[in-house]
């Protein structure tokens, strides 16, 4: 089916996420939608979807123009979607997910299960997809739970397939098997829009590329194109893609955990005998595919969650640390970029200085007996904005108004200007334009040449790769093995598949 | 399995034996060892009923004795099962329960009968409100709507009931009128949850005292000054089912009841069938746990939640008719006194499944009319301590056996999509 947009506009108040959008997806084609975090592509599969109603312009089916009210009527017309964040409910079967809202029935609306099941190994069975109808989705790891997705789409007789982000959540051996089964849907005649941000993807799998930035389509491109001509066209600009570092100068043990056993909240062991020691003047980077219990054990070590007792032991420069509050962890001395900046970074509510002194509101350079020091806060936090590249009109701004990268400044600045020796860093450029990232890693590695030791959880293995001076792959809350930043994407991807050397 | 040792957290741990065998040595001792003189006899049949089972006569002390030891030894089984890190099976919970439930009845009749039939029948009557209230609550919070307006829902259902009964000397208009009622609450309640994102509790809040305050007022100025014609509706017509009537003790406590029993009695496992086994209950249980999800499949999340919410509405304004035409005859002022807030907790306990709140429900039931019956039995007893004993029973039911409960996921958060 031939998939054309044609001149689609969308705006949120006065935010314009797409302006005057053109796409034409050809029967068969894989076509990348390439562009940053935040420059519209999802908005705009949203509007394809039928789940946001465009401004202006209008979505064509095999020519002609469609009308979706909702969800339900795109996919009546043949487009079927696999969200960055599954539409699967946790608690149902496989089979229940993909007949939800077309359910096979018998006498009296009951749901009819065998057929349900059928479907669903059908699908499984032509491509090879290996699941099993009967699993409760909440059991099954993410790869299969995203081949539900595709399943649930392909039930639907979907010709026309949107993968947003889909590689996000994967091994690279995964990612080379979704990449088979988008090849092998192509040549089935479905036609595939596939939208990332990840350059080698694109060139390995797409026929065609349009990239977008800031809600405009700012050129398209073949997938010949070289990786630096992409990368130029996302950001409007040119990029470096390395980042510049000396060779390491390491001191004492900094941070030491030996047999560290976390559960997650639903009580199962998410860090299960977990052991490393991390030195001064080092960057260890803790890599892995999400939800390998990477996030639980940055938590644990901060205290905000508690390790299981009678197991391991936490040492920060040689104080035992096992069972201490979040508030001793930090007062020995550690910064601590959390994963989701928006609830744990920064308090939207708060303006840039009040989140600048939020961990540090006791005796601190921000306060005078038991009150704030006004003047002193203003002069630290203006500081701070300068020196940490904040684009703000001021101190005084609230940070949820900040850009998610400017947010994450605030949040960098706030931990690096506090006198730490061991840095922990949770996906700290997640979500965050490219100019941002190039900055924050430039800090990280200023801290690591100051002769502090870092922790670098991070699931995009370029990053870690660009980082790191040791790289610890997390597997099923095991470290299957700790290697050099030398070792090979392929060794890593089969570590970060639990496969160890 | 080469499974290291398992640390502190995640271990089944000792609650439930614990409790167990603290119950059951307290039973010992004071049902047992200070227990009562006399014989206590369990009535099994009732003077009227066709076949005639003998009674069971045993004394107070020895019946503590005998529950005490038989509570100790499932104790033990709860051991066993912890020390192998597995929980207690439910139905060694609910035996246990049963055997203690004995022990009790046997130590407050000492010297007396016990009339089995009458109490398990009459725990069902009073449960019914309990039930249909709290199925209605279940159907809400299934699809992510939270209603604590289940009080007002009984109330306007049982005052309906009793006025539309009364005027029009018709019990099945009343019964009609009652679940119209309740709806009508709902709909107030899904609007202002669907329509206009409103905070659910507040909403619920504000319905529970309007409805209370409007039918306290109509009491007052309307009901006692012609509660002739008004409030004088009676009661429901008994039916008696043949043959299945004379059954010893199910019988009578199941197939000799008014209409409201046994809708209740019908619903409960059909609300069970269509929340578990049709496309209808998957879809709902869907918008409950995930609306997005629904939605992209195709489900209109706001229509499924009004449509749902109505419905539960009707299931407790059906609760109120049974309180005033399924039992007392008459509305009084504010009568459902908490039996909504009771359903909320009811729902909570049964995990939002039909039957575990049925019987949750009927629990509730039984400690009400315990204590009717334990005053008339046993005057020396304090009344406070007997008043006690169900609720002290319920929170130590909670704690060591039912554990954690997962309610439905988006419970209380409006749906609004782009």
């Amino acid at each position: 089916m031939k998939l054309e947009l044609r001149g689609i506009t969308k705006r949120f108040g006065t935010l314009v996420a797409n302006d005057a959008i053109d796409l034409v997806v050809e029967p068969g084609e894989i076509h990348a939608l390439l562009g940053e975090n935040g420059a519209g592509k999802s908005t705009l599969m949203n509007v394809l979807y039928g789940l946001y109603d465009p401004d202006e312009g209008e979505v064509l089916l095999d020519d002609k123009p469609q009308s979706f009210d909702g969800p339900g009527d795109a996919m009546e017309a043949g487009i079927g979607m696999v969200h960055q964040h599954f539409m699967l409910i946790p608690v149902f079967t496989v089979a229940e997910n993909v007949a939800l809202g077309q359910e096979p029935t018998k006498a009296l609306g009951a749901l009819d299960i065998a057929e349900a099941k059928k479907r669903v190994e059908d699908i499984s069975e032509r491509f090879g997809f290996n699941v099993d109808p009967d699993a409760l989705v909440e059991d099954l790891p993410v790869g299969v739970q995203q081949r539900v997705e595709i399943i649930k789409a392909l039930s639907r007789d979907a010709r026309v397939l949107v993968l947003d982000e889909p590689t996000a959540v994967l091994t690279p051996q995964e990612t080379d098997e979704l990449m088979e089964i988008m090849r092998q849907l192509a040549s089935s005649g479905t036609s595939i829009v596939f939208i990332t941000h990840k350059l080698r993807e694109v060139k390995a799998v797409a026929n065609k590329i349009t990239v977008i930035r800031l809600g405009k389509v700012v050129g398209t491109a073949k997938p010949d194109a070289s990786t630096s001509e992409l990368a130029s066209m996302m950001v409007g600009r040119e990029v470096g893609l390395t980042v510049e570092k000396s060779s390491k100068q390491v001191g004492d043990v900094v941070l030491s955990v030996e047999n560290l056993a976390v559960l997650d909240d639903r009580g199962q062991r998410a860090v299960n005998g977990v052991s490393f020691d991390v030195r001064a003047g080092e960057i260890l980077a803790v890599a892995g595919v999400q939800g390998n219990g990477q996030t639980e054990l940055a938590e644990a070590i901060m205290g905000l969650r508690s390790a299981l007792t009678g197991f391991g032991k936490i040492t920060i420069k040689g104080s035992d640390m096992t069972g201490s509050s979040v508030r001793q962890v930090l007062e020995s001395g550690v910064g601590y970029i959390p994963e989701d900046r928006t609830s744990d970074g920064v308090v939207g509510a708060f303006t840039i200085a009040e989140n600048m002194m939020i961990n540090s509101s006791y005796t601190s350079r921000f306060t005078k007996g038991v009150n704030i020091n006004f003047s002193a806060r203003r002069k630290i936090a203006d500081e701070l904005v300068k020196e940490f590249d904040v684009r703000t009109p001021s101190a005084e701004t609230l940070a949820g108004k900040l850009s998610g990268g400017n947010q994450q400044k605030v949040v960098v600045a706030r931990e690096l200007s506090r006198d730490v020796d061991l840095l922990i860093a949770s996906q700290p450029t997640r979500g965050v334009d490219v100019g941002s990232i190039e900055f924050i890693h430039e800090r990280i590695v200023i801290e690591r040449d100051k002769g502090k030791a870092v922790v670098l959880v991070s699931t995009e293995l370029d990053e870690v790769l660009a980082l790191a001076d040791r790289i610890a792959v997390m597997y099923r809350g095991k470290i299957v093995d700790i290697v050099s930043p030398e070792t090979s994407r392929e060794q890593l991807g089969k570590l970060m598949a639990g496969v160890a050397a | 399995m080469s499974q290291i040792q398992l640390a502190k957290e995640e271990r089944i741990g000792f609650k439930s034996p614990i409790t167990m065998a603290s119950i059951g040595v307290f039973v010992i001792i004071f049902f047992g060892v200070l227990g009562r003189e006399g014989e206590t006899v369990f009535e099994i049949s009732r003077r009227a009923d066709l076949i005639q089972l003998p009674s069971i006569s045993i004394g107070s002390s020895s019946l503590g004795w005998v529950s005490g030891i038989l509570l100790l030894l499932i104790a033990g089984y709860s051991l066993s099962s912890s020390l192998k890190n597995r929980k207690t099976p439910l139905w060694v919970s609910v035996l246990y329960g049963a055997i203690g439930v004995i022990a009790l009845l046997g130590w407050l009749a000492a010297g007396n009968q016990v009339p089995l039939t009458f109490i398990i029948g009459t725990s069902l009557v009073l449960a019914v409100p309990i039930v249909l209230g709290a199925m209605g609550g279940l159907m809400c919070e299934r699809v992510g709507v939270t209603n604590i307006a289940i009080e007002a829902q009984l109330l306007a259902g049982a005052f309906m009931a009793a006025v539309v009964s009364s005027i029009t000397d018709n019990f099945f208009l009343g019964l009609i009128s009652a679940m119209i009622g309740g709806a009508l609450v709902s709909l107030v309640l899904a609007v202002f949850a669907i329509k206009y994102l409103a905070q659910q509790i507040i909403v619920g809040v504000v319905l529970n005292v309007l409805v209370i305050g409007i039918t306290s007022f109509l009491f007052q100025q309307w009901l006692t000054q012609d509660a002739e014609n008004v409030n004088f509706p009676g009661t429901l017509d008994i039916i008696k089912i043949p043959f299945l009537s004379d059954i010893p003790v199910i019988g009578p406590v199941i197939f000799e009841n008014r209409i409201t029993v046994f809708v209740a009695l019908i619903f409960v496992p059909t609300l069970y069938f269509i929340l578990f086994r049709t496309k209808l209950g998957l879809r709902a249980r869907a918008v409950g746990e995930h609306p997005l999800a629904a939605d992209t499949v195709g489900i209109n999340v706001g229509r499924t939640r009004f449509w749902w919410v109505t419905m539960g509405g009707m299931s407790a304004g059906l609760g109120g008719a049974a309180l005033t035409i399924g039992n007392a005859g008459a509305f009084g002022r504010e009568m459902a006194g908490g039996f909504g807030f009771i359903a909320l907790a009811v729902v909570i306990l049964g995990r939002w499944h039909p039957i575990s709140a049925a019987l949750a429900a009927l629990l509730f039931g039984f400690s009400i009319i315990l204590r009717v019956w334990a005053n008339q039995v046993s005057p020396g007893i304090p009344t406070d301590f007997i008043i006690m004993v169900p609720y002290v029973v319920t929170v130590i039911a909670v704690v060591a056996f039912v554990g954690q409960s997962r309610p439905p996921k988006a419970l209380a958060i409006p749906y609004t999509k782009g």
